[in-house]
């Protein structure tokens, strides 16, 4: 059973070192960061309270949000999905991604109290 | 033509002028072919749209023309005080504050109990036409925002004629703006879309509650498309981006603050948040998107104190389940735009398009895609919600208008066909299809090519004419009523009413107007006046005077507790005046006029709402007589009788006779000869009464100096047997005939010996 899923595991990460563009990865290396800083944010507000929920909640929803808006970029910037994009070049995605970052951070700062 | 119909189909939702665009359309695609056509296509759209604006613009100006430009109806009147307030104060000033002339003595709090929205906008554009040195009042630029939001439809006019500064003239704008970019976002996939779309959601969470509507819709869309398996990644992008900026954007608004994540009625919108992330394409996504939905549920499941315990908003739970409301929240129930909507409404409002508006629905259930997908939620969720409650028949109006514009050119189309077989028959959707079908079948049968067209044309051109005529009549018949209706219906500003007599001519009643403004000049700055909560947005606004209870009908127990003033007796209704410190109290009456909005037919509804907090004290079938009808006249029930609304209302108007045929006494409105003619008030006295005794006012006595006493005065002993002592007779240790000293005489020595001697 352990076996099957180390093999697995090990298989993905093969491919995935081999088969996925660099830009890609970059992303992925973005994504996973954010990640983290996410869980470290929730651990925090479960060890000390919620007190300003207001910060706790912009704080993680920008994260969120960052995370979201990247996992778009991906999606809209892999090879493979070129069919469905027909009209966004990857310029234009990363463009958009940039225009959603600054509406997200101006409110989440107005939202951190 | 084509491009028409596949506009009102992909772009819905942006301004629609709906059925005007669809009959011009007609006459367009008549002209038939242009050199040039794609040039020509936008010309004709561009002009079509201007008109139609220009159209929805003048129809709303009736109120302005006929009467002044004057606010109309109630709650408009706390928006002008607001958008005042903000164009003097500031816009911080605005959001922190308090409102102690409201709500006497509680105060409230405006900055967070209100959706800026329209205020802002109107604030905004008042401060860009100052800068540009057009001065305009408040009131006038108010009032032209609202004709600015067009639809031909009276559905949509009822709300946004020129003077009715209401959330919703905004709102519906909004709401229609949002869902247009949303159908862009899904159809193109980019995240400019959807935060544009996000951005104009923002908009609408804070112009109007009704924002609710959106995130709800838009999730069930996506959940639909789920279970559909229309699902794709360009949906993805579009729901989570949407979902993630529009909860953070909608939190900015005071009013709203943490209720997007606390409240089950924005639960809806985190499922497919959910769904959509296991339902991920690719293995890499996959894992990710499963961390981040675990992210999200900790964000749901982390406010702990009352999260999903807390009920949902008590209107929305009215328009699940109106039944629930009646018993338990009169107050909600008892608003003339709560209640359900009759057919003659739906019909009034939407004319022909109630009977084209299923077709439309059905041809887009027939040629399904994924923004159809969602016009037609829209609709049918629209309908549900506008049986419910007359005020959304708002909401359902844009969707009819939209759906009746996809069936009628649908029809043109496909008899306005023939011309068109010419033009190489563009890859769009919808009855598009037949024509190809058609086409194709005529094609692949080579030779009879001809014959079919020949059958075709002949058999279709009488028919064609005929049917393309009706249509047209049609449309024709239903742009005639709308610009009735709006003139006659929903151009009356509420404050200034209009009666005609028996020569035809006018005669305007301005009793409000005249009331309000005799308490603002003949009352101190500092006084409170008691009425019912609808006119308390108007007092305040054209008064200027402090007051208990008004329309925001937030603190259900105060107003209960002036409802109890009203039904009571004027004893008890005096004690409730004195804590509340009320010096003046403000009815309306219809009893001479006729009017039926005056306070005695709401009366019960005062009752209703004052035994929901008192129900000891107050008792609805008090009022009735005991067969069980509400009567004003001589059977009437002896605690209405002696109610204080009942005193009120009917002082002095025993001695008023009206014309010949009937007694002095007689209320027009109930047509019933009143029961107590003879009203005496023991701590009011008349203030003022309007020239049609529209509205009367009273001013509360203050207590009396010396309290009256309630008991019989104490009857001392008295000697019963008195007998006159007035005789002659002399007693002993009576002094009689005293010495007279009379001034300027010298008495003699002599003289005044003997006379002592003779005393004694």
């Amino acid at each position: 059973m352990s076996n099957s899923v180390i093999s697995v595991i090990s298989r993905f990460l093969a491919e995935y070192a081999s088969s996925t563009p660099n830009k890609l990865k970059v992303i992925d290396a973005y994504l996973l960061y954010i990640m983290m800083t996410g869980a470290l944010q929730f651990l925090y507000c479960l060890l000390v309270g919620t007190f300003p929920f207001n910060s706790f909640l912009s704080g993680f929803i920008s994260c969120v949000g960052s995370f979201i808006l990247a996992v778009c970029l991906r999606i809209q910037i892999n090879p493979q999905n070129k069919g469905e994009f027909l009209s966004i070049s990857p310029e234009r995605a990363f463009a958009d991604f940039l225009f959603a970052h600054t509406v997200l951070h101006l409110v989440v700062i107005n939202f951190i109290g | 033509m084509t491009e028409f119909h596949s506009r009102s189909s992909g772009g819905t939702g942006g301004s629609p002028p709906g059925i005007r665009r669809s009959s011009a359309a007609g006459g367009g695609g008549k002209k038939g072919e242009l050199s040039q056509p794609a040039g020509w296509r936008c010309l004709l759209s561009f002009t079509i749209l201007f008109l139609a604006c220009v159209c929805g613009f003048i129809s709303r100006l009736f109120a302005v023309i006929r009467f002044e430009s004057l606010i109309h109806e109630f709650d408009p009147w706390f928006n002008y005080r607001s958008t005042h307030y903000l164009t003097t104060n500031g816009f911080y000033e605005f959001l922190n504050w308090f409102d102690e002339r409201a709500w006497y003595p509680l105060g409230r709090i405006v900055g967070g109990t209100v959706y800026p929205g329209l205020m802002v906008t109107a604030g905004l554009i008042h401060y860009i036409l100052n800068l540009v040195h057009l001065t305009v009042h408040i009131r006038d630029g108010a009032g032209l925002l609202s004709a600015c939001f067009v639809a031909v439809v009276p559905g949509y006019i009822s709300r946004s004629v020129a003077g009715s500064f209401d959330n919703e003239a905004v709102a519906i704008f909004a709401l229609q703006f949002t869902y247009f970019l949303w159908v862009k976002s899904i159809k193109t996939g980019s995240v400019f879309w959807t935060v544009g779309c996000c951005l104009s959601y923002f908009y609408m969470v804070s112009a109007w509650g009704g924002y609710v509507f959106i995130i709800n819709l838009i999730p069930l869309h996506v959940f639909v498309l789920l279970l559909m398996r229309r699902f794709s990644k360009r949906v993805y992008i579009a729901y989570s981006t949407f979902y993630i900026i529009g909860l953070i954007l909608s939190m900015q608004i005071p009013f709203v603050g943490f209720q997007p994540i606390r409240t089950s009625e924005h639960m809806a919108a985190a499922v497919p948040a959910r769904q959509t992330d296991a339902a991920g394409q690719t293995d890499y996504v996959f894992c990710l998107c499963l961390c981040r939905c675990a992210a999200a549920v900790c964000v749901c499941r982390l406010p702990q104190q009352h999260r999903l315990d807390r009920s949902m908003e008590r209107t929305l739970l009215f328009t699940w389940d109106t039944g629930y409301a009646k018993i338990h929240i009169p107050i909600i129930a008892s608003v003339s735009e709560h209640q359900p909507t009759t057919w003659v409404s739906f019909f009034f409002d939407l004319h022909i398009l109630v009977c084209t508006f299923p077709a439309g629905l059905w041809f887009c259930i027939r040629n399904m895609t994924t923004e159809r997908v969602f016009v037609v939620l829209y609709g049918i969720s629209a309908v549900y919600f506008a049986g419910v409650m007359v005020r959304l028949m708002l909401t359902l109006t844009p969707v009819v208008c939209v759906l009746s514009a996809v069936c009628f050119s649908s029809v043109f189309e496909h008899y306005l066909s023939d011309e068109l077989k010419q033009d190489d028959p563009p890859a769009e959707d919808a009855a598009d299809e037949d024509d190809r079908r058609n086409s194709g079948s005529l094609y692949d049968k080579a030779g009879k090519l001809c014959k079919h067209q020949v059958c075709e044309e002949g058999l279709g051109s009488n028919i064609r004419s005929l049917v393309i005529v009706l249509l047209l009549l049609l449309l024709l018949m239903f742009t005639v009523h709308c610009t009735w209706v709006t003139s006659n219906a929903y151009s009356s500003p509420s404050v200034v009413l209009a009666s005609y007599n028996h020569d035809g001519s006018r005669s305007i009643l301005d009793d409000f107007r005249e009331a309000y403004y005799w308490l603002r000049l003949n009352t101190d700055q500092h006084v409170r006046v008691m009425s019912w909560w609808d006119y308390g947005y108007q007092i305040a606004g054209m008064a200027n005077r402090t007051t208990l209870v008004d329309n925001n009908t937030w603190n259900n127990s105060h107003i209960a507790l002036v409802g109890k003033a009203m039904a009571s007796n004027e004893s008890v209704a005096y004690d409730i005046m004195r804590l509340l410190d009320v010096d003046y109290v403000l009815i309306i009456f219809g009893g001479v006029m006729g009017y039926s909005g005056d306070d005695i037919n709401k009366f019960l509804w005062m009752v209703r709402i004052a035994e929901g907090e008192h129900p000891r004290d107050v008792r609805e079938s008090d009022f009735f007589t005991p067969q069980g009808e509400f009567r004003v006249d001589k059977d009437a029930s002896p605690a209405l009788l002696n109610s204080l609304m009942y005193k009120m209302s009917y002082y002095r108007f025993g001695e008023m006779q009206l014309d010949f045929r009937t007694p002095p006494g007689f209320d027009r409105t109930r047509n019933a000869e009143i029961g107590n003619k003879d009203v005496r008030l023991k701590h009011l006295e008349e203030a003022f009464t309007s020239e049609h005794w529209l509205v009367r006012i009273y001013k509360v006595k203050d207590l009396d100096n010396r309290q009256p006493l309630e008991r019989k005065p104490r009857v001392t002993s008295t000697n019963h047997n008195h007998k006159s002592r007035k005789g002659s007779r002399r007693k002993r240790g009576l002094v009689k005939n005293k010495l007279v000293l009379k001034k300027g005489r010298k008495l003699n020595r002599k003289r005044k010996q003997t006379r002592l001697d003779s005393l004694q």
